[in-house]
């Protein structure tokens, strides 16, 4: 049980750590509220779904900033817009903060301050998943140690 | 909850149960939207795609009690969506969005949605939307019985509960304005309610071509302005009407005016377009009672039945316009000219060049059908420079777009942004003949820019121009009056001011095509004025025939613009953009919210969709929804075109605006 309890304690203060830094916020905790014995894995769905989604959109903004013969903007803004939808509702704070930013200079049509911001935006989705993944690591361990996944909030 | 007992209907515990539609092409919003509404206890049913939402609204109307879609989706716009559940199947939707904008808002609820929700959705929110369910059957008890009964606490607690919550998505109480007019009406009645709120399916109300133009012209009597539902039900003098019925019409018609009024501001120069129209002119005379529509009137075929005017969002919804509203059988070579209206001032005819509607082959295309011809074309010609067939006169974009108007009657008066006019008069003028004035493209486009929605312009009754024909028939496109029927009053001057400045009547469009179309029927009825209607004009706007105003989209005006139109859907819809050649103006669809309007469609109806070259017209989207909304009126499967495109598969939609 010890091991369990280390398990558990180890999974809050990680929990705790992603709110701090703002790698998620509030929603994610709601999330995490919603997850019962009916839906016992709803936050690792909706993470996953996430990850793939915004891998897609990152990818596709990254080909349009890359066409030689002019840059669809508007293609752009509406991957913008679908990320910052998908990310605020999953409570990924701050991607959706660097999505907000990235609008910006998708609105100016400014070509380099996108591909700055597609960076910084790559560059947080990384950090997202890492720090999930390793959340949900967490959780398999207690789970699989047969302790149950405390509640941060 | 004492809810449980009265509101049921599905079963008795309401709202447990309560059986949503949820729409996001976002996999993880959808999935969380999912799991939240399952959290409140609520049957959920999902799709990632907007037509798939649709068609399975469509197969059983009765199998949802709500519905919940985002607004930017890649196969159909949330708007559009919006616009036509409600048109179709009247129930309350729900908009989501992860932005927030105060514009996308109001186009919300203009396009007739019962909320807007902001991305991420919290649990509480949802817990809440059930009491839309309630208030939309509360409401339509009243209508039917118009007695009210209701459980007042409950209900009026709700009802609260629904104002407050509305209040946070802004202004809709203060469009609401007759609603809750209806609303507090319907408290002090509550007083007896026994009866119990479940829904038994109150017998709707239809409002058929008739019994619309009835309304229109008492409406018309009275003032739009001044005009209340008591009055209006004395003046109209109808059996079994009640006064809740004549107040949601009127809610309805309000709205539909306001936004065909943006797009009559731009229309004006549309209607020049015209060019020769075979034979069928359509003249529209304006319409007296409704200021000056010039309501396209083909000779036979163009239904001036009621033109019903549809309050943007919701408008179709209850009216039901038989098949009669709206033009009716237009010919298929027909063109309906519709003689831009030039001075609106004077009211009495139109000389205007003749704005040619052609509008081939769809003989029933009820293409007016609900266009509300009330639309006060007087003010809406004035405003806008009649368009001269041959030219389209510099579009002031003040030529009222008699086309538009038709469609447009689709448009709410007082609306001031009602792209759809200026679209419409930007289809009708798209006009092939290469000496039909082309719609100044640059006006449509203007005039197009102002629209935000594209959606707009599918209320225009597609008006054939007819290119070819036209050719030789300016003189006849002179008089068209486009039937706009639209609370001309309002829209008319709401729209040159609007269209002028384009951007603003965005929030508008979608409101314009609620004009039913229907009214362009009743327009022929009432305005002596057409006289001279084009006689193969007809059938332009009888594209729909039976255009069937139960539900229309909801053409919830969004905010000022037409929500449910779409620029395309002027292309598409070939409002009044009948035309034989295709050169018809090509009323891009910008604004990206036109419903899988395509322009094609316009080609496909035969729609003279104006221009000969490309121009332009660029129809905002929202004339789309007025298009939309003409479609959704008419109900008809124009076999041309379904307007929309793909996406929409409305094929009811096919009449398009005929403006």
């Amino acid at each position: 049980m010890d091991f369990v309890n280390q398990l558990q304690r180890k999974f809050i203060d990680y929990s705790s750590s992603l709110h701090r830094e703002g790698i998620v916020d509030d929603q994610f905790t709601q999330l995490r509220k919603l997850e019962d014995e009916n839906s016992p894995h709803f936050v690792m769905e909706v993470a996953s779904l996430f990850f793939e989604d915004c891998e897609k959109l990152i990818n596709n903004m990254a080909i349009a900033l890359e066409q030689k013969q002019g840059v669809d903007f508007k293609q752009i803004d509406e991957c913008i817009h679908q990320l910052k939808g998908s990310s605020s509702s999953i409570g990924a704070m701050r991607v959706k903060n660097a999505c907000i930013a990235f609008r910006s200079f998708s609105d100016g049509q400014n070509r380099e301050g996108c591909l700055r911001c597609l960076q910084q935006l790559s560059h947080e989705y990384s950090l997202l998943k890492n720090k999930l993944q390793t959340l949900f690591r967490l959780e398999k361990q207690i789970v699989a140690a047969g302790g149950s996944i405390p509640r941060v909030h | 909850m004492r809810v449980e007992r009265v509101i049921s209907d599905e079963n008795d515990s309401f709202p447990v149960g309560m059986r949503v539609l949820a729409v996001d092409d976002d996999p993880t919003c959808l999935l969380l939207l999912e799991t939240l509404l399952t959290k409140c206890k609520y049957n959920v049913t999902t799709t990632s795609q907007a037509i798939t939402a649709l068609k399975m609204l469509r197969e059983n109307k009765n199998k949802f009690d709500l519905v919940i879609s985002d607004v930017h989706m890649p196969d159909m716009d949330g708007f559009k969506l919006l616009e036509l559940v409600g048109l179709e199947m009247d129930l309350p939707v729900i908009m989501l969005s992860a932005n927030g904008d105060t514009k996308l808002v109001m186009k919300g609820i203009t396009h007739g949605a019962c909320d807007y929700l902001l991305k991420p959705v919290r649990i509480e929110e949802l817990q809440n939307i059930w009491q839309h369910v309630i208030r939309r059957k509360k409401f339509d008890r009243k209508d039917q019985d118009g007695s009210g009964s209701q459980d007042k606490p409950y209900i009026d607690s709700s009802e609260a509960a629904g104002l407050g919550n509305v209040d946070q998505n802004g202004k809709f109480n203060k469009k609401r304005k007759d609603q809750n007019e209806d609303e507090d009406e319907e408290r002090d009645e509550n007083g007896h309610d026994n009866e119990d709120l479940s829904t038994q399916k109150k017998p709707r109300v239809v409002w058929s071509v008739e019994l619309h133009r009835k309304f229109v012209a008492a409406v018309n009597q009275l003032g739009v302005e001044k005009a209340v539902p008591k009055k209006i039900l004395e003046l109209m003098n109808v059996e079994n009407l009640t006064r809740e019925n004549v107040a949601s019409h009127l809610q309805k018609f309000r709205l539909y005016l306001k936004r065909i009024s943006c797009v009559a501001n731009q229309q004006a120069n549309m209607a020049a377009a015209l060019g020769s129209v075979d034979s069928t002119h359509l003249r529209m005379g304006t319409m007296n009672g409704l200021g000056n529509f010039h309501t396209l009137a083909g000779p036979d075929q163009i239904h001036n039945a009621a033109f019903r005017s549809f309050q943007h969002s919701g408008v179709l919804r209850r009216l039901n316009t038989p098949a009669g509203v709206g033009i009716s059988g237009l010919p298929s070579s027909g063109l309906v000219q519709l003689s831009p209206v030039q001075n609106l001032g004077n009211t009495s005819t139109y000389q205007r060049k003749l704005q040619s509607f052609v509008i081939p082959g769809n003989h029933n295309a009820n293409i007016l059908q609900g266009m509300p011809m009330s639309l006060e074309f007087d003010q809406l010609q004035n405003n806008r420079a009649a368009s001269h067939v041959g030219q389209f006169p510099s579009v002031d974009n003040t030529t009222v777009l008699p086309v538009s108007s038709i469609s447009g009657s689709l448009i709410d008066a007082g609306c001031s942004n009602s792209p759809l006019l200026g679209v419409t008069s930007n289809s009708l003028l798209l006009e092939g003949s290469s000496q039909l004035p082309t719609l100044h493209a640059s006006n449509l486009r203007d005039s197009v820019s102002g629209f935000p929605n594209r959606s707009t312009l599918s209320d225009f009754t597609s008006i054939a121009p007819a290119s070819n024909q036209l050719h030789g028939s300016k003189a006849d496109i002179q008089d068209q009056a486009f039937p706009i029927s639209c609370n001309a009053g309002k829209i008319i001057s709401s729209a040159p001011q609007d269209w002028n400045a384009p951007k603003k009547d965005a929030p508008y469009q979608s409101n314009v095509p609620s004009c039913s179309i229907n009214s362009l029927r009743a327009v022929n009825g009432d305005m002596a004025q057409l006289g001279q209607c084009l006689d193969q004009n007809n059938p332009i706007f009888n594209r729909n025939v039976g255009f069937d105003f139960v539900d229309p989209l909801s053409i919830k005006c969004s905010e000022g613009e037409n929500l449910a139109m779409e620029p395309s859907v002027i292309e598409k819809e070939g409002y009044l953009m009948v035309q034989p050649s295709r050169q018809g103006i090509y009323i891009p669809d910008n604004e990206g919210e036109n419903f899988a309007m395509e322009p094609s469609v316009i080609e496909k109806e035969g729609y003279l969709i104006v221009q000969p070259r490309r121009q332009g017209s660029y129809i905002p989207g929202n004339l789309g929804s007025l298009e939309d909304l003409a479609s959704a009126m008419t109900k008809q499967d124009h076999d041309k075109g379904k307007p929309t495109d793909g996406d929409f598969g409305y094929n009811d939609y096919s009449l398009r605006t005929c403006i």
